[in-house]
């Protein structure tokens, strides 16, 4: 969460400064760092109003080591117990993505 | 399937007990013992698919056993620690026993795809018979909250494995 901090006062900066130019342009969220929660053999809920270029921040607090893979292996993030990872998103539609390990642990990612 | 029939024992056994007499349910220190052991021998097959398959899925579902297995027995072994209970041999663990050691000697003796699918395929039925235990005997039966909440954990965790055997049983086909 360090990263948060540092990033998004900048970026909130830098949205601003856009705006201001450009009066007109319509106003898009500065990029965010999501968590989703991995517990108990499952996802936590999928962020809502995720947009192109925003990261999703994994933390498996499980005891167990997953991945959060996606269905059209765009990311594939091997997750250990107690360890999280990252994926930024690249592009916009639904995401379906699992646990390559635990067929049932499963969600879907809605990006803008 | 020795260990099958041992289950189903073990399960009219906790029908009656659950109508009448508690006395055949499994106390909780053979309910650990039954745990551990159900645990340890997936881990025993897990190790000898590692030594034999050289199918890639077979052997990312092989570590998978002997990994998420081995935390659970950590844990129960931390457990059984904790609450000073001293796991208890019973006539469930040795069915059990008794009927991996045939499997583990039948595949021995096998080799390749065919290796690949008696591994699988008995893991899809040693989890399910694994899974019917805890779900109808195992888990009714402990006492102990700390237990009950493993063998829940344990419970949700096997039927990940079972999915994930039964996916990799349909690709091997
Ligand atoms: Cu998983």
């Amino acid at each position: 969460m360090i990263a948060r901090s540092r990033l998004c006062p900048l970026l909130a900066a830098s949205v601003g400064a856009l705006l201001l130019s450009a009066a007109d342009a319509p106003a898009t969220a500065a990029p965010h760092i999501y968590t989703i929660v991995i517990d108990k053999l499952k996802f936590g809920p999928a962020p809502a109003q995720l947009h192109k270029g925003d990261t999703i921040l994994w933390v498996n607090n499980d005891l167990f080591r997953h991945t959060a893979t996606a269905a059209d292996h765009s990311f594939d993030v091997d997750l250990m117990p107690g360890k999280a990872g990252k994926t930024v998103l690249t592009k916009s539609g639904s995401i379906p993505f699992f646990c390559r390990y635990h067929p049932n642990m499963r969600g879907v990612l809605q990006v803008k | 399937m020795l260990f099958r029939s041992a289950f189903f024992a073990a399960s009219a056994i906790a029908t009656i007990s659950t109508a009448a007499i508690a006395v055949d349910a499994p106390t909780d220190p053979q309910i650990a013992h039954i745990a551990y052991t159900a645990d340890s021998l997936d881990i025993a097959a897990g190790k000898q698919a590692l030594s034999k398959s050289h199918n890639k899925a077979v052997r990312a579902f092989a570590e998978e056993m002997v990994r998420d297995h081995t935390t659970v027995n950590d844990k129960a072994l931390a457990l059984v620690k904790e609450l000073k209970v001293t796991p208890q041999d019973n006539p469930t663990s040795e069915g059990l026993t008794k009927a991996a050691d045939a499997e583990r000697a039948k595949l021995a003796k096998m080799s390749g795809a065919a290796f690949d699918r008696e591994y699988v395929n008995n893991e899809v039925a040693y989890h399910k018979t694994v899974n019917g235990a805890l779900e109808k005997v195992l888990i009714p039966s402990s006492k102990n909250a700390k237990l009950k909440s493993l063998l829940e954990t344990g419970l949700t965790l096997f039927r990940e494995h079972q999915a994930h055997a039964e996916q990799i049983a349909k690709d091997l086909k």
